[in-house]
């Protein structure tokens, strides 16, 4: 089946009930997404489909038949939200940072720290306490500090 | 401008952010195969039969008969099995391994097990079969009780807590050949690869050559400290016996059931104290459930009971601390390590002592506040780095505790306290018996850390290069951080109890001095190029005004403690008793922040565990088994559960410690759940242990 | 992943007509979301293994007003509802239970339809639907049959959809009366109800829990009190008859039973 993955067509041999997680970490060799439970709780496995931010984890690879997924891979290696995840300390261990990531990118480009808590509420982390996230979030968004923060 | 002190660029680079970091399931080698545990069904009792009810071809089958060495995983006792031979201790304890390169056949292979069934064991007040008792005299308990104006007693509770790293552990067992020999090297999410070298060491004997790789870790919190020896063992018995690298990672489910958890526990304290507020005598039994092996219990049931008695100033104490077998899940290191229990009990108990006395509960802690010079329940004479009533004020004075208190009485908001210290490093004499080493390497561009101290996200190879850099005098973009490879770096010790910066990053600092002598003006690019490379290697060398009698358990706990005082605001929903938190305040001082940004990140993240632990995360134990092993029924706070976290960072520096610095991880976890249990009582609600879920809170209100 | 993949079969319709037509002549479960697919496969829920995706059914994702009646269609996920101003004008309170399922990315997949077919005695949706008397409208490859979401469920998890029916479109009549929705999960987000409660107050008030039966539930005896003038400790007490909450690993019948009478008194006090 065929579909667009990280801006270029591709095409997968995968069974079409494999998880769409499965398909990428293992066919399409793109091991940015994570597993995190497989049950769509933590949202590491986070990608996006037509633009919105699902759970790979919990797709069957017959459903992006045609769709637009991008994966955290699919936003380069250079990318502000990337840094500034990694400069706001947004990521430590960084096993949820990826999932993070693809759920913030689809935040709109004024969003309150509210918006912010909802829009990562799917997205599990363990190590941050959360507060580290946001300040990276709301600096690529240009929003003044919302939470006191150590980084100068 | 100095490294140490700014919070400069990771070492880490961009990789966690663009998904290039590798963690063990993102690693493949050619000719991989999977492995998976077949696990007890029962929590006790004899395997009778075993019998395969699939094809075998291409199936990799390993049972105890094939080890060679010896089948226990070498940690404080050898009495765990890395399998089952007959008896069973636990719940889906490792009986059989299995490894095939289809998954679908591995996972579909059945294993017919026959058992005979035995009584289980678990409740830990039942239990007889003891681990390790603790005993800490100070003074004479029993007359200060007598003498005593009035006597408190109170039990208090917690519960199993589970870590919840994002990334279930998962190693990857690599055949090689070293030098003509037959070997294995273990690639995977470990905090201490040196530990899981023991444990095969013991497994394998002498041997067979082996080394532990540590991949990029996606968390730990003590989950990782001495889990990864069964799963490194098993990866390693079904790679060494198929020839081919074998590949096992726990799905979620199975890492919740059948690894470790923190220890629940039972604390119940009887205190004398004075009309005027001083305690004169602290008397506490400390009850710890260990689970069905030794593992870690007996340090646990340590650090716990030299905190039992809080951050107070006491002269008669009687700490009696036991941690005993039940037939569950072994339980293990988790951030804090017997500490947040026994702290969570005794800053409780101080509320109700406070209300026995009609006194303000912040003030009869600044009356037994411990400060320098006074002596702890080990009787160890603190230094100039205590900073009890430091922290104490700050947090008072920032919340305007006082006075809100007063404001939300008649509401249903309310602020809690907690007073509360970590001692950082290993307990009395460990760290001299765990002869860390670190080693430096001058490299053609500047030098590398060689060290076993792993990162897990608290910041260990962002610190380590901080303080290398500046102790060396060297930009800091010149110092580069090794893989921990044991085969390529120094034994530093485990990558635990809050000692990776004070402890390791004090013998970087050792090796750097040296280091700098021996270049003696040079940058390490001429000093290579003209007389090539050396290595300096230094051992910890703990203060020398330590003193710790083990047998006794009297002196010197800890070389340093850090200090914290939380406070909780709160709301209690009068409908569903939900707990809403608002605010929480940590003030912690650790010495000085390394990296302040990554500091701070400790003390958010910590605080953040600290409130699952307080409101949200309960084990629900049926047949001696984790009954809600998903991420579903087991909750973890989401973005909309926290509140907002105001933390102070102050500073008193402790001389031994590089620049300064304490160690940091594990004191958040001390402070949320008193904090916010103190801020339910003053609503009136009598609650004496965590979680505190509405369930629990409804309970202790009289039907409307 | 402990499910063999090898196992399971899917065809993909691209229709609603091809959709019934398949399932006229063939047994397949259909999905959509499939937000509780593989979730029920590992557990062992789920037992079968041949499947419909009827994802690419566009057709069922209309939301529209077709006169007076809502009819949201089922592939409508709960954030298409979020968004919609129709259900925003005439359905308030599904907006709010939409907010509180999951999070985000749930809720970008998880469908209406789904909620309802999935017939789990915890579904967010269903008190809300219950308690504006929504109807379920059925369609098979050669009939078309609506059955009011009150008669919709049988039993745990039972319902009587027939298998060779899809679920096409929830119609909402008007809703006449203040709404009140809340939902008390195991914590703030991605959260199983505990209890859940909708509410429509008029002179007749229309109630209904979920997470304290079999099934979601309208309490009739209740609502026949409220409106005769009960007082709220009288309504309370009827209320203990009508639900039967048990002890699960989430929470306890007693909390649930007092959270319920305590949330009846809210609802009635916040509407009144």
């Amino acid at each position: 089946m065929k579909f667009v993955l990280n801006g270029a067509s591709t095409e997968v041999n995968a069974h079409p009930m494999a998880r769409l997680l499965d398909v990428l970490r293992e066919e399409c060799g793109l091991t940015g997404t994570k597993e995190g439970c497989g049950e769509g709780e933590c949202g590491a496995c986070t990608v996006l489909v037509d633009g919105e931010p699902v759970c790979s984890c919990l797709i069957p690879v017959t459903q992006v038949e045609s769709a637009d997924v991008v994966t955290i891979e699919g936003l380069g290696d250079d990318h502000p939200l990337q840094h500034l995840f990694m400069n706001e300390v947004g990521a430590q261990c960084g096993i949820c940072t990826p999932g993070m990531i693809m759920a913030a990118i689809a935040l709109g480009p004024t969003p309150t720290l509210d918006d912010v808590k909802t829009a990562l509420a799917g997205n599990l982390c363990r190590c941050t306490g959360y507060s580290a996230i946001y300040r990276a979030v709301l600096k690529w968004r240009g929003i003044p500090d919302a939470t006191a923060s150590a980084v100068p | 401008m100095p490294a140490v002190g700014n919070s400069v660029a990771r070492k880490d680079g961009i990789g966690k952010a663009t998904g290039s970091a590798q963690y063990a399931d993102d690693i493949s080698f050619p000719d991989m195969i999977h492995g998976r545990t077949i696990r007890s069904t029962i929590p006790r009792g004899r395997v009778k039969s075993i019998r395969f009810d699939f094809d075998r071809a291409g199936f990799t089958i390993v049972d105890y008969r094939d080890i060679i060495g010896r089948n226990s995983v070498d940690l404080i006792e050898k009495d765990q099995p890395f399998l089952v031979e007959t008896e069973v201790r636990h719940m889906a304890e490792p009986i059989l391994l299995l490894a095939h390169e289809d998954r679908e056949r591995l996972n579909a292979a059945h294993v017919e097990i026959e058992y005979e069934e035995q009584k289980p064991l678990f409740d830990p007040e039942q239990s007889t079969e003891v681990f390790k008792k603790i005993d800490i005299v100070k003074g004479d308990v029993a007359s200060a009780l007598a003498a005593a104006d009035i006597v408190v007693e109170g039990t208090y509770r917690t519960g199993h807590q589970e870590h919840v790293y994002i990334e279930p552990n998962g190693v990857i067992a690599v055949p090689e050949e070293v030098e003509g020999r037959k070997g294995v090297a273990i690639f995977g999410s470990v905090q201490c690869p040196f530990y899981v070298i023991k444990a095969l060491r013991c497994l394998f004997g002498e041997h067979p050559p082996i080394r532990v790789i540590q991949t990029e870790t996606g968390g730990g919190f003590g989950g990782k400290e001495e889990y990864p020896s069964m799963i490194a063992g098993h990866a390693a018995l079904l790679a060494l016996k198929s020839g081919r690298p074998v590949k096992i990672i726990y799905d979620r489910t199975e890492d919740m059931v059948a690894t470790t958890k923190r220890h629940p526990s039972i604390v119940r304290h009887r205190t004398g104290v004075m009309r005027d507020g001083h305690i004169v005598a602290m008397d506490i039994d400390v009850l710890m459930d260990g689970g069905a092996y030794v593992t870690l219990s007996p340090v646990v049931l340590s650090r716990g009971c030299i905190h039992a008695a809080g951050p107070y100033r006491c002269d008669n104490v009687n700490i009696r601390g036991r941690t005993v077998f039940t037939n569950t899940p072994p339980n293990g290191a988790f951030r804090g390590f017997g500490a947040p229990q026994t702290q969570f009990a005794v800053e409780v108990h101080m509320e109700r002592i406070a209300e026995a006395l009609g006194m303000d509960s912040v003030a009869l802690r600044r009356v037994n506040a411990l400060r320098s010079g006074d002596t702890t329940a080990t009787g160890q004479t603190l230094r100039e780095d205590t900073s009890a009533i430091m922290v104490l004020d700050e947090a008072v004075r920032r919340t305007d505790f006082l006075r809100k208190r007063e404001q939300y009485k008649g509401t249903n908001r309310a602020l809690g306290l907690s007073l509360f210290y970590h001692g950082a490093g290993f307990t009395g004499s460990g760290e001299l018996h765990l002869k860390s080493r670190a080693r430096l390497e001058l490299t053609t561009t500047g030098v590398r850390i060689a060290t076993g101290s792993t990162e897990i996200g608290q910041g260990t190879r962002t610190t380590h290069a901080q303080i290398v850099s500046d102790a060396l005098g060297i930009p800091y973009e010149d110092v580069e951080v090794a893989q921990p490879d044991t085969a390529r770096v120094a034994d530093s010790g485990p990558t635990v109890a809050s000692r990776t910066c004070m402890v390791v990053g004090k013998i970087l600092e050792k090796c750097a001095i040296e280091m700098r002598l021996r270049l003696n003006g040079l940058t390490p690019a001429q000093y290579h190029a003209k007389h090539g490379a050396f290595s300096v290697e230094q051992m910890y060398e703990p203060p020398d005004w330590i003193k710790w009698d083990d047998a006794a358990y009297r002196g010197d706990a800890y070389a340093t403690y850090g200090w914290g005082c939380d406070v909780a605001e709160i709301e209690v929903n009068p409908d569903t008793f939900e707990v809403r938190p608002l605010k929480l305040t940590a003030v912690q001082e650790f010495g000085r922040p390394i990296h302040p940004a990554l500091a701070q990140g400790q003390i958010e993240g910590g605080t953040a565990q600290g409130l699952g632990y307080a409101l949200l995360e309960r084990v629900v134990m049926r047949n001696g088994a984790m009954a809600n092993s998903q991420l579903t029924n087991y909750t973890i706070p989401t973005t909309l559960d926290m509140p907002e976290v105001d933390v102070v960072m102050m500073e008193n520096p402790y001389p031994g410690g590089p620049f300064g610095a304490k160690g940091l991880g594990e004191l958040p976890m001390d402070g949320p759940a008193p904090a916010v249990v103190n801020a339910l009582r003053h609503l009136g609600l009598d609650v004496r242990e965590v979680p505190a879920t509405p369930e629990l809170i409804a309970s202790c209100t009289a039907a409307a | 992943m402990r499910t063999a993949i090898s196992e399971l079969e899917v065809r993909s319709a691209a229709s609603l007509g091809e959709a019934l037509t398949i399932l006229r002549d063939d047994q397949r479960t259909p999905i959509a979301g499939a937000t509780d697919l593989y979730v029920a496969l590992n557990f062992g829920t789920l037992e079968p293994r041949r499947f419909l995706d009827i994802w690419p059914v566009n057709e069922l994702r209309e939301i529209s007003m077709k006169g007076a009646t809502l009819s949201i269609g089922a592939l409508a996920t709960y954030t298409s509802l979020i968004r919609s101003p129709f259900v925003a004008s005439r359905l308030p309170m599904l907006v709010e239970a939409s907010r509180q399922v999951g999070g985000p990315q749930i809720q970008n997949r998880g469908t209406l339809g789904g909620n309802v077919a999935n017939a789990s005695p915890a579904g967010d949706s269903l008190p809300v639907l219950a308690a504006v008397d929504a109807v379920v409208v059925l369609r098979s490859a050669d009939a078309e049959r609506r059955v009011p979401i009150t008669k919709f469920y049988t039993g745990y998890r039972a319902t009587v959809m027939r298998s060779n029916e899809l679920i096409v479109a929830i119609e909402v009549p008007p809703v006449e009366g203040r709404q009140w929705f809340r939902k008390v999960g195991t914590r703030a987000a991605q959260a199983i109800s505990k209890i859940v409660v909708a509410g429509v107050r008029a002179e007749v008030p229309r109630i209904a829990f979920g997470s304290v039966a079999p099934t979601v539930v309208r309490v009739p005896e209740t609502e026949r009190s409220l409106a005769a003038g009960a007082t709220i400790e009288e309504a309370a007490q009827v209320l203990s008859r009508e639900i039967t909450p048990i002890d699960d690993l989430r929470s306890t019948a007693e909390y649930r039973m007092r959270v319920a009478t305590n949330l009846l008194r809210r609802f009635w006090i916040e509407t009144g």
